[in-house]
């Protein structure tokens, strides 16, 4: 790949031709702060956190949009940059309700994390306008507060650009701006999926799952894992309080990108269900009665072996599971081929 | 071809449209025919004169007579004395005319003489509906020349030489962005005009657009052969419905005769353009919201680069040039580049059209070379602010720009001076203020607009605007408090810095241009709660004076009854009842009432 140099804060640097300012940025271990920027989505320039001072440039232009080129002389934390930045944080949270206490977010929020490392304490524009609008709960797995909402347009983008159902948009102009749907008639009357992209990729509090159990970011222990619900793999990253899944987060997997659907993101509570099957149960006089896994293998085997003498393999048929791997459906149609000797099998999914 | 002694040219502007130019024009000609003219007077619907303030306006040629203030009931008279007996009427003539006993014609009038149209060529002139009218006029040459004289490049080359910059705002030039343009390969490119036109009171691209189509369409085709690009759109707002109107006949005329569309002149070159409509924001008219519009999507400005010149409408590399801009071109393809840098000055060469508003007596359209001074614009060809007041000040560049004040009136007007001093060109509204204008109002007013018409994307314009219209508020309300002057500067240069387009980089101008030049009033609406101007109304009360003759009229209309006194004795107004509905002032017949 053909390198340039650069100058970044008085450093000279070789840099990749084709870098993004924040891509060179972070090629060399600076750390710009950026919002509203996701690497698989294109770049949209929004938030403005991550201005950089380039020499000759009329005004600050943002890291995340502008190409480096040979020569390029920039500063990433100078005063004026800080300066800019202090000032959007506190123009974002001016119109944020400044409710970090009683927040789920917070702790894995974008915006109190960077007002903290700012020094940004809301201060500045307190007693100016703030929006008040109702919060969107018509959706069944997900809530949108758009009083918490800093329009960095991730949720509509990702939608957009990466589920392609644009179910999601904005709507209004200037200060009365907001993400909406079609004739705003709530969320779960659009096109929405329900697949929860939005809410995990919102910086803030504004798209948060349902999720009755509290906790705090810090309290959960992250495990990642496989989807079960399907064969796609999708890696995902289970938060666990008290031996608990109270949430899933998308991990950044080769086959979903850090996407999910709403079965991943959201169909987790079967988890610790008091309903959920944990022990195999075998009826008796009309009673289900817990067993042990070896009781109910041998039952299995020993009612197959008897219905296939008397009426023979292809009297038995196999219907697998797409919550099951590609493995695991592969070694049930082999059983049911070479074991019990018949072509009957099948699967939800007809893999 | 029928040969006419007369000419009646009727303005049929969107100003003089909605005075009742249609029925001044009808009547003339039921008229003409009644008295059996027909062979001999023609009359024809033209475009803006530019003297909006005096309209409906009529021109009658070979005299060259100018009727201001035209309405249906005084047609008769016109034709009857001066078509049939040609004796011009002149008590309907525009006043200054007259001089003493002397008849100037048209082009002897103030407001015409230090005015040089090119853009505006054929605007008042020619039938915009009818192409003939046109062609007459050299219409279409220059695509001819351009076509079969001369290779794209020599084009781009002529355009570069003429120096011309762009008129819808940023002054770039116009040669140079073609050739980012020409120099890409691509399967497609596009060439759009620009004629959103949202800068409120300026109304240069409507007239152009309205009183003569096709040199935009003939210009689209000159700069469409030029970069390589053969599909054109116009982007016009919707609320301009007369200009839409005569662009779709022009277009429609100009494809019949071959001039758009496949093998113009038989040159191998195709050209097709079609109209796009816009909704009215203000941010369409910013070049990449422009794009996103035509695209179907929300008008939102994005980052720049990637320029559209390298990825514009549906990622092709793209032009977009303003309507004025374009007006320009077709001049100079026919009379060369050394004709059009010989108006103006050697960085701003050519003519600018300014839609002069506000405090002026000569409302309407000017076209002058650039380099003209202010004071030539506004006194001269604007005959100075109405009713004997004081210039204050003018705002160029209408939102974007800043306010001019008496200090700097003698400036030359061109890109470079105009910025130099915090204004700047725009895209040619030029509001005049005078001592009855309040500065923070103004900047507030400005604000206003910039906040709402906001694309909402970004935080420092979307939010930062907002906060900057509150602050002006409260200043305006008698709510300010100390340090809002200096928090009104840091959050705008700080949006200045850092918002992502240009609406929101330049919304930042009126205000910090009026606390410039004007600080002292700020100060006393904070320090004094008072407003010098006598504007903002919270900061007003109304009080009279001895000069009460008691006649008891302003007590008798006030609204809300606050005002008490005996007949005959001096009344007293209840300030705290007071509405300041400013219906006693109007009323009292000595002038007895103050507002401070
Ligand atoms: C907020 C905003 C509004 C604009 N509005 C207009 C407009 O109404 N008409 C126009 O020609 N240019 C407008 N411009 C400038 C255009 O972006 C662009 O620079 C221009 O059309 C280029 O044409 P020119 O080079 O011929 O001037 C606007 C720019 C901004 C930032
Ligand atoms: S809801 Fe969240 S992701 Fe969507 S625009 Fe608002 S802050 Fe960004
Ligand atoms: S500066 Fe204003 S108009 Fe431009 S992108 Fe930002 S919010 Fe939109």
């Amino acid at each position: 790949m053909e390198k340039i140099i650069i100058i970044i804060n008085g450093k000279e640097a070789q840099v990749d031709k084709n870098f993004t300012i924040l891509q060179a940025a972070k090629s060399l271990g600076i750390e710009v702060p950026t919002i509203c920027n996701d690497n698989r989505l294109v770049p949209h320039g929004a938030c403005r956190m991550c201005v950089v001072e380039v020499k000759n440039a009329r005004a600050l232009l943002t890291a995340c949009t502008t190409p480096v080129a040979e020569g390029m002389e920039i500063n990433t934390h100078s005063e004026r940059v800080i300066n800019s930045r202090k000032t959007t944080l506190e123009l974002m949270i001016a119109n944020h309700p400044l409710d970090c206490l009683t927040c789920s977010k917070a702790g894995n929020c974008k915006l109190q994390d960077y007002c903290f490392e700012y020094d940004v304490t809301g201060e500045k524009f307190s007693g100016f306008d703030k929006d008040d609008l109702p919060i969107d709960d018509s959706n069944d797995f997900y809530t949108f507060d758009p009083n918490k909402c800093i329009l960095c347009g991730k949720c509509v983008k990702v939608c957009d650009e990466l589920q392609c159902t644009s179910a999601i948009g904005f709507s209004g102009r200037g200060f009365s701006t907001h993400v909406s749907h079609p004739f705003e008639a709530g969320m779960d009357y659009s096109t929405c999926v329900s697949c929860g992209n939005c809410v995990s990729v919102c910086p803030v509090g504004a798209l948060m799952p349902k999720e009755k159990t509290k906790f705090r970011e810090w309290e959960v222990k992250k495990t990642q894992t496989t989807c079960s619900y399907c064969g796609v793999g999708c890696q995902i990253e289970l938060k666990v309080k008290n031996n608990k899944v109270v949430g899933v987060d998308p991990a950044m997997g080769p086959s979903n990108d850090g996407l999910l659907c709403v079965k991943g993101k959201f169909g987790y509570k079967f988890i610790n269900h008091p309903d959920r099957l944990k022990i195999p149960l075998i009826k008796k006089d009309g009673v289900f009665n817990e067993a042990t896994w070896d009781e109910a293998y041998d039952l299995i085997a020993s009612k197959i072996n008897e219905i296939k003498k008397e009426h023979g393999s292809d009297s038995i048929a196999g219907l697998s599971s797409a919550r099951a791997t590609n493995e695991d459906n592969y070694l049930m149609q082999k059983m049911m081929r070479a074991v019990i000797g018949t072509n009957n099998i099948d699967h939800c999914a007809r893999l | 071809m029928t040969i006419f002694r007369s000419h009646v040219l009727m303005c049929s502007g969107t100003g003089c449209v909605s005075s009742n130019a249609d029925q001044i024009l009808a009547r003339f000609k039921e008229k003409i025919k009644e008295v059996g003219l027909e062979k001999e007077v023609q009359v024809i619907k033209t475009g803006c004169f530019g003297l909006c303030e005096s309209g409906p306006n009529v021109l009658i040629y070979p005299e060259g007579s100018f009727y201001s203030h035209m309405s249906v009931d005084k047609v008769d008279e016109v034709v009857d004395e001066h078509l049939l007996k040609g004796r011009i009427v002149k008590k309907y003539l525009y006043k200054e005319s007259i001089d003493k006993d002397l008849i100037k014609s048209v082009d002897e009038i103030n407001f015409y003489k230090k005015q040089k149209r090119v853009a505006l060529k054929n605007c008042g002139i020619i039938d915009p509906e009818n192409i003939n009218e046109y062609i007459a006029m050299n219409g279409y040459m220059a695509l001819g020349k351009a076509l079969t004289e001369m290779n794209p490049d020599e084009v781009i080359q002529l355009i570069k030489d003429s120096g011309l910059r762009g008129r819808g705002g940023g002054g770039f030039p116009t040669g140079v962005k073609w050739s980012f343009a020409a120099r890409n390969k691509a399967d497609q490119k596009y060439m759009i005009c620009n004629a959103d036109e949202g800068d409120p009171g300026a109304f240069m691209d409507r007239s152009v657009l309205e009183g003569d189509p096709h040199t935009v369409i003939e210009a689209m085709a000159i700069a469409g052969y030029a970069i390589g690009a053969t599909k054109g759109f116009v982007y016009v707002r919707a609320e301009y419905p007369i200009a839409v109107n005569r662009l779709e006949i022009a277009i429609n005329q100009a494809k019949e005769k071959g001039l758009l569309g496949k093998n113009i002149f038989n040159s191998g070159f195709d050209f097709d353009l079609e109209i796009r409509l816009g909704a009215g924001a203000f941010v369409c008219g910013e070049e990449t919201s422009l794009i996103a519009s035509i695209e179907g999507h929300r008008g939102m400005s994005r980052c720049k680069p990637p320029f559209p010149a390298n990825q514009g409408l549906w990622t092709r590399p793209t032009i977009i040039n303003n309507v004025e801009t374009l007006a320009n071109i077709t001049q100079i393809v026919l009379n060369g580049s050394k004709w059009f840098r010989s108006f103006g000055t050697e960085n701003s060469p050519g003519t600018k059209v300014f839609a002069l508003g506000g405090k002026i007596n000569n409302t309407g359209l000017v076209e002058i070379p650039m380099g003209t001074t202010l004071r030539e614009v506004i006194y001269d060809i604007g005959g100075g602010c109405p009713n004997g007041k004081e210039f204050k000040a003018v705002q160029t560049g209408g939102p974007s720009g800043g306010c001019i004040t008496k200090e700097n009136i003698d400036i030359p007007i061109d890109f470079d001076t105009l910025t130099s001093i915090g204004s700047m060109m725009g895209s040619g509204g030029m509001i005049v203020m005078d001592e009855d204008n309040c500065m923070v109002d103004i900047a507030r007013f400005f604000l206003d607009f910039t906040v709402d018409e906001s694309c909402g994307k970004c935080t420092p314009c979307r939010d930062g605007t907002k906060k900057m219209h509150e602050i002006l508020d409260n200043i305006t309300s008698g709510k300010g408090i100390n340090g809002d002057i200096e928090k009104l500067l840091d959050l705008a240069y700080t949006i200045k810095d850092s918002a992502l387009c240009g609406l929101g980089q330049t919304a930042p101008n009126p205000v910090i241009s009026t606390i410039r030049y004007f600080r002292d009033e700020y100060e006393a609406h904070i320090n004094e709660k008072r407003c010098p101007a006598g504007v903002c109304k919270p900061l007003l009360s109304y009080y009279i004076t001895d000069n009460c003759i008691g006649c008891t009229k302003c007590a008798r209309n006030c609204p809300v009854n606050c005002i008490s006194g005996e007949v005959k004795k001096k009344h007293v107004i209840d300030t705290n009842a007071c509405i300041k509905c400013g219906s006693c002032i109007t009323d009292c017949p000595v002038n007895a009432i103050i507002k401070r």
